[in-house]
């Protein structure tokens, strides 16, 4: 009855191209972001930061990084978690290296350098296409976390292998740290979700969210009606490794504060990445949010379910959660191959026509 | 001889072997590919799930005892009862069969026409799933598998070549044993392909599904068939990988092990798995041992290098892509607009 276009007089191109051209949808946004600004912050504790907010804030910058890459640019990557594993070790050693430089321009600057990484071994990208490609990306993941291992430079020679996160403040309040308060951790990946999906959301509906897409479905026929197929994908890869750089960064500056590489940035996470966006639905920048969402409360209700209402063993909760999560992905490919998103676009165009059909 | 050279010796046959089992893992891969076009991701968990049922019915395991402990208060664990390997692993082999029937009956039937990147995701969750399933049918714990093949060095070539070089290769009887059984399956499996009327069907239906169907071959037939024949690969690879390094997650990454293999062989050649699989297996063994030793990479580059296995293949694969993008042996890949 309020979701209509009916009423809403568009009087500028301005007004006609706006990401939410439906009233209902424009205040809802609205809604959502002062509730996300100014009512989470003053009722969350520790555990809900640590469980839920901070997981799902960073996990959606991966995927939308994630989502640019495979959604809408069609270069399936397996190297998530080493793209990710190279943020978080630049922020490292930014962090380290220029103490006083505040550490929103470190993750900024990580997310950077995890572009160019992310460039270098999209490259082969020009040559190779489909799986080979996406089991190439798994040489990236290897090769980075190997790196990582073995190079002692990169963890700044500590005994552990380790890599810690010093204490560092915006405003001066500590986003990082033992001394980290749970809503500071909380605004501070906010500020950098809220930035990452504006710059997505804006970039995939321009020119180069075209480009990319025209080269998705079909490259040869792109070049022929000329998009750069050498920019285009070069282009996905650095924009997706710079939001999959900075989720690493804040991953373990953030939420972490200690990261041993080859456990927190395995494969695992690669793959887990890619679930959300196929879950969430490719090619959408609200189903990366969707799937997040989806794949960091799943685990957390199933626990507190089987092994606190139930009383069950958790490693038979965790085997549980690998069968629910599997059987979730076969179901959705099959009765959804679209994802949330387009269980969302279906459920907007019934809400247009509700509660008369005709 | 200097004894570099000699080491390189043992280290390129022990890598031999090792590529042998990494091509018996891609088979399986290869296999499915070409007849359905998916690319099947949980064919290491396969063979993980075949080990471990071998082992929980040799050693009469309750099914899902955990599970029904947890949820009944019951004591359940063994039968109390032991089955002969040669029985167990025909039961196995039923089981793998029912396995291939419901994938195909429940998943990938429903997904017929879909992208292949699709197809390659469902398996991605198919292998979560039978992970999961797996661990709660059997228990999650490290298991000893034992069906009676034989273990340790192998004491005629360490003779032999003692006598040759005054230093004994160290070659494991089993991966002897891996080899010989790997080189049996290509065999046959070439063999089947070619030359029976399922073989030959199979093939009809991987070079164009309706121009198969409308000459009455049974996709669905096929289909089970081809499923069946890799979980009976993933069975032998799991048999060899287990009694190897034992029953535990780590056999499910071997399919990671198979990828660059099926890359450099491209993906729809039987005997590019084959060559792939040597040419890997030799290629990172060899790389490893260069790069680790402090008389070599030290002397010649100034710094050493160590577990570069994990990453070898790959860019390996990587880098030969480059140059040729279908891979060894791969088709060809033409682009029409």
């Amino acid at each position: 009855m309020f979701y209509r276009e009916a009423g809403d007089f568009k009087t500028s191109y301005s007004e006609d191209n706006q990401t939410f051209p439906i009233k209902f949808d424009r205040w809802r946004y609205y809604f959502v972001l002062v509730v996300a600004f100014a009512v989470v912050p003053f009722l969350i504790n520790d555990y809900w930061v640590n469980a839920v907010f901070l997981p799902f804030l960073i996990y959606s910058i991966a995927a939308i990084g994630l989502n640019i890459l495979v959604g809408y640019c069609g270069q399936v990557s397996l190297g998530t978690g080493g793209f990710m594993a190279v943020g978080a070790y630049a922020c490292y050693k930014l962090m380290t290296s220029f103490p006083d430089v505040n550490i929103f321009f470190h993750v900024l600057v990580s997310g950077g350098i995890t572009a160019l990484v992310c460039v270098a071994f999209g490259l082969p990208s020009l040559r190779i296409k489909g799986f080979y490609l996406a089991v190439a990306t798994l040489a990236a993941q290897f090769f980075l976390v190997w790196l990582f291992n073995k190079v002692a430079w990169f963890y700044n020679y500590s005994a552990s292998g380790q890599i810690n996160a010093p204490e560092r403040t915006v405003f001066g309040v500590p986003v990082t740290g033992a001394q980290t308060e749970p809503w500071a951790a909380y605004m501070f990946c906010l500020v950098f979700l809220v930035i990452s999906a504006v710059i997505a959301r804006n970039l995939t509906r321009g020119m180069q969210g075209r480009k990319w897409m025209a080269i998705r479905d079909m490259d040869i026929a792109a070049e022929i009606i000329g998009v750069n197929p050498l920019k285009a994908k070069l282009s996905a890869f650095a924009v997706s490794g710079f939001f999959v750089g900075i989720s690493g960064a804040l991953f373990f500056a953030v939420y972490l504060g200690a990261v041993e590489v080859g456990e927190v940035f395995g494969i695992s996470k690669s793959f887990i990445v890619l679930f959300m966006v196929i879950i969430g639905g490719l090619g959408s920048i609200f189903g990366s949010f969707a799937g997040a969402a989806f794949l960091v409360l799943l685990p957390v209700l199933l626990k507190n379910v089987l092994v606190g209402t139930l009383g069950w063993p958790t490693d038979i909760a965790a085997h549980l959660e690998f069968m629910v999560i599997g059987a979730l992905i076969v179901t959705f490919l099959i009765a959804e191959p679209h994802g949330l998103a387009q269980l969302w676009r279906v459920a907007k165009e019934k809400l247009r026509l509700w509660p008369f059909p005709h | 001889m200097p004894e570099q050279v000699i080491f390189g010796m043992e280290v390129f046959l022990n890598g031999l072997m090792a590529g042998v089992l990494y091509a018996l893992v891609a088979l399986g891969f290869v296999l499915i590919y070409k007849a359905s076009g998916i690319f099947n991701y949980a064919q290491g968990v396969m063979a993980l799930f075949a080990a471990l049922t071998l082992v929980g019915i040799m050693e009469g395991q309750v099914p899902f005892s955990h599970l029904i402990n947890a949820a009944l208060g019951t004591d359940l664990h063994h039968f109390g009862w032991h089955v002969p390997a040669f029985l167990a692993i025909l039961l196995t082999m039923v089981v793998m069969v029912a396995l291939s029937w419901v994938v195909n009956t429940i998943i990938f039937r429903h997904l017929v026409n879909q992208d292949a990147i699709i197809l390659f995701m469902a398996t991605i969750g198919l292998a979560y799933f039978l992970e999961g399933f797996g661990d709660i049918m059997w228990g999650s714990e490290i298991k000893k598998l034992d069906v009676g093949l034989p273990q340790g060095i192998n004491g005629l070539i360490d003779e032999t070549t003692f006598k040759i070089f005054d230093y004994g290769f160290f070659i494991d009887n089993l991966d002897i044993v891996a080899t010989i059984v790997a080189a049996l399956l290509v065999g046959a499996l070439v063999a089947f392909a070619q030359y029976s009327k399922q073989g030959r069907a199979m093939r009809a239906v991987a070079d164009d599904h309706q121009a198969a169907l409308s000459v009455g071959i049974s996709l669905n037939f096929i289909w089970v068939m081809v499923w069946s024949l890799a979980g009976f690969v993933a069975l032998v690879a799991g048999i060899m990988w287990g009694t190897k390094s034992g029953v535990q997650f780590s056999l499910s990454l071997i399919a990671l092990k198979a990828l660059p293999v099926l890359m450099l062989g491209g993906f729809t050649s039987i005997p590019g798995a084959i060559v792939g699989g040597l040419i890997i297996g030799v290629g990172e063994k060899l790389f490893e041992f260069i790069m680790s030793s402090q008389a070599i990479a030290g002397e010649l580059f100034g710094f050493t290098l160590s577990a570069t296995e994990n990453w070898f293949a790959y860019v390996l694969a990587l880098i030969f892509l480059v140059f040729r993008p279908q891979g060894l042996f791969g088709e060809k890949i033409i682009e029409r607009v």
